[in-house]
């Protein structure tokens, strides 16, 4: 192995002097979330960087449900789980189906709902939480799951057809015709065609809409309400309620919280790369 | 593609079912749960929410309000200079990450994470580093210096800077993942003739990498934009739009005339964002519609 060169010294040096702010960073909120979990409420006020005591014991109360502000903690994780799922299985029917009409069976005005779509998703979300708010309420839906559900779906809903659209397209022509053919209806085409080649972008699709639905906090904070009802994120907004609210319980419920997104992130990095980020911008 | 059937669907003829094929009438049923949803949850809350906001008396109320003047002042601000720097540093590091090396290849998948976690903790947590007395921030300044730190989020210049510090925080990653995938994109060929030629760090930014990115990243930066006007969580959650509603944004302020049960103020606020809002829309889709 020959020693590196005094240029190629030059030119790591130069990379690390970016990469370890670029480390510290993104780590140092995240690690003062953890530091906060595992750490006694003496230790996390004091500004410590690594507590003299670690302990578990944050966990232990939330999972026990042993604090005022977690004592709904597992109906409202309940809440946030149902609600995510939910919301990733509508738009998932809702925006295939979509998808398949505009992109393979050509209907008439499908440009026009494509578009339509489109210019949804380009609405900012939290101006559209203002009338929405009033719109459930109009409806009786306000403090009911199916707000919220119904919100988030309205929400994913045009990006999915989107990028399912655009997956769709790809797809040779000459694969319908041939079922066509073959005396498939246009059901067995989307069942026994359509979807099994789909699954890439239907995998991204339904993470992308399970992950929108269980990290928004507008929308659920405005649409649901009662302490029973309501999801994780909004609990812990409730957590600021109080003037000397438990931050080390607080952080320790955020963590748990963040834990399943990040796992499903990573674990479906592949499919939301591939999926999203290159149909996110088209140059 | 475009044998559109709305021309002949004026005219006069047999009804409508028979002239369709049987995959035609499948296309308008599998089109229908998401025109239901549409109508149901954008249309009529849309439409609704501009009768509500068509009287000027909202609007003279609007101008009178010092907060909303305030909050259009601190949205452009967020806007002009919070986008501009993140789209910078998203640009700068997608050079950084480009490079092959196996510490950057991990460090990426670190860097992904403020995008792959939900922002409530997260902005939580910054929240009590910045606070004064209890923070981690605070004591660092106290035990290098001896003396105490500001009150960070009690100024509101500094409030609103660090609600888009927590912005770029949270975004950077997903830019930045982007502008990789145009950098990659760019032919290797072209870097080794520069190479070859002597060009320098500069020139070769300039005439290879900006030409070939520049469309990219305008259209992210645009994008960003729009999607920034919604962003409620990085103000509501630091700052609360505090002190003295100094440090509200649009997207802030709507929900703040909600609560106080002004659904019209709300909705002209909007409605006064429109004219630079639908301008990018338009723009943005244009760019993805083809």
């Amino acid at each position: 192995m020959k020693l590196p060169t005094l240029r190629e010294v030059g030119t790591e040096a130069r990379l690390l002097l970016i990469g370890i702010p670029v480390f510290l960073w993104t780590m140092i909120p995240i690690y003062h979330m953890f530091l906060f979990a595992i750490s006694p409420k003496e230790d996390a006020f004091s500004g410590k960087l690594w507590p003299d005591h670690p302990t578990l014991h944050n966990f232990e109360i939330v999972f026990k449900q042993q604090h005022y502000f977690l004592r709904d903690f597992y109906i409202q994780f309940w809440n946030s789980t149902v609600i995510a799922v939910s919301v990733g299985v509508l738009t998932l029917f809702i925006a295939t189906a979509a998808a398949f009409s505009i992109s393979r069976l050509r209907v008439p005005g499908g440009r026009v709902v494509m578009n339509l779509a489109l210019f949804t998703y380009f609405i900012p979300a939290a101006f559209l939480a203002v009338p929405m708010y009033r719109t459930m309420g109009n409806y009786g839906l306000l403090n009911n799951h199916w707000s919220l559900i119904l919100a988030m779906v309205t929400i994913a809903s045009p990006y999915a057809i989107w990028v399912l659209k655009q997956a769709s397209d790809k797809l040779p022509v000459e694969l319908d015709e041939a079922a066509v053919m073959d005396g498939a209806t246009t059901l067995q085409i989307f069942r026994l065609v359509y979807l099994p080649l789909m699954m890439p972008s239907l995998v991204a699709i339904g993470t992308y809409a399970v992950l929108l639905a269980w990290n928004e906090y507008l929308y659920a904070f405005l649409l649901l309400s009662n302490d029973r009802e309501i999801t994780l994120p909004v609990a812990l907004g409730n957590f600021l309620a109080a003037d000397d609210s438990p931050w080390e319980l607080l952080m320790t419920t955020g963590f748990i919280y963040a834990l399943p997104p990040a796992a499903i992130y990573y674990a479906f990095r592949r499919y939301m790369v591939g999926g999203l980020t290159a149909g996110a911008v088209k140059s | 593609m475009a044998i559109t059937l709305s021309g002949d669907q004026a005219m006069p003829g047999p009804p409508l079912s028979s002239r369709l094929t049987p995959a035609q009438v499948w296309g308008i049923i599998l089109l229908a749960p998401y025109l239901l949803v549409f109508l149901a949850f954008v249309v009529y809350p849309v439409g609704y929410g501009l009768w509500l906001a068509r009287a000027p008396a909202n609007y003279v109320a609007l101008y009178n309000d010092p907060i909303f003047a305030r909050a259009a002042v601190n949205t452009l601000i967020f806007l002009v200079i919070g986008i501009n720097i993140k789209m910078l540093i998203a640009l700068f590091l997608s050079g950084f990450f480009a490079q092959q090396r196996t510490w950057i290849k991990w460090l990426s998948v670190i860097f992904i994470l403020p995008w792959a976690v939900p922002s409530i903790p997260t902005i939580l947590s910054v929240r009590f580093m910045l606070n004064p007395e209890w923070g981690m921030i605070n004591h660092f300044i106290f035990s290098f210096t001896g003396d105490d730190g500001p009150n960070w989020l009690n100024d509101p210049t500094v409030a609103l800077t660090m609600a888009i510090a927590v912005h770029i925080w949270k975004s950077l990653p997903f830019w930045t993942l982007i502008l990789i995938t145009g950098r990659l994109a760019i032919s290797h060929d072209l870097f080794e003739a520069a190479e070859v030629d002597g060009a320098s760090w500069w020139q070769k930014f300039r005439y290879i990498t900006w030409p070939s990115m520049q469309t990219l990243y305008i259209t992210c930066t645009l994008l960003s934009m729009i999607w920034t006007l919604g962003d409620f969580n990085s103000v509501y959650l630091l700052t609360g739009g505090g002190p003295a509603d100094l440090t509200h944004v649009l997207a802030t302020l709507g929900i703040r005339y909600l609560r106080l049960d002004q659904l019209s103020l709300a909705m002209a606020s909007i409605v006064c964002a429109m004219p630079f809002v639908l301008p990018l829309v338009y723009f943005m889709m244009k760019r993805l519609s083809r």
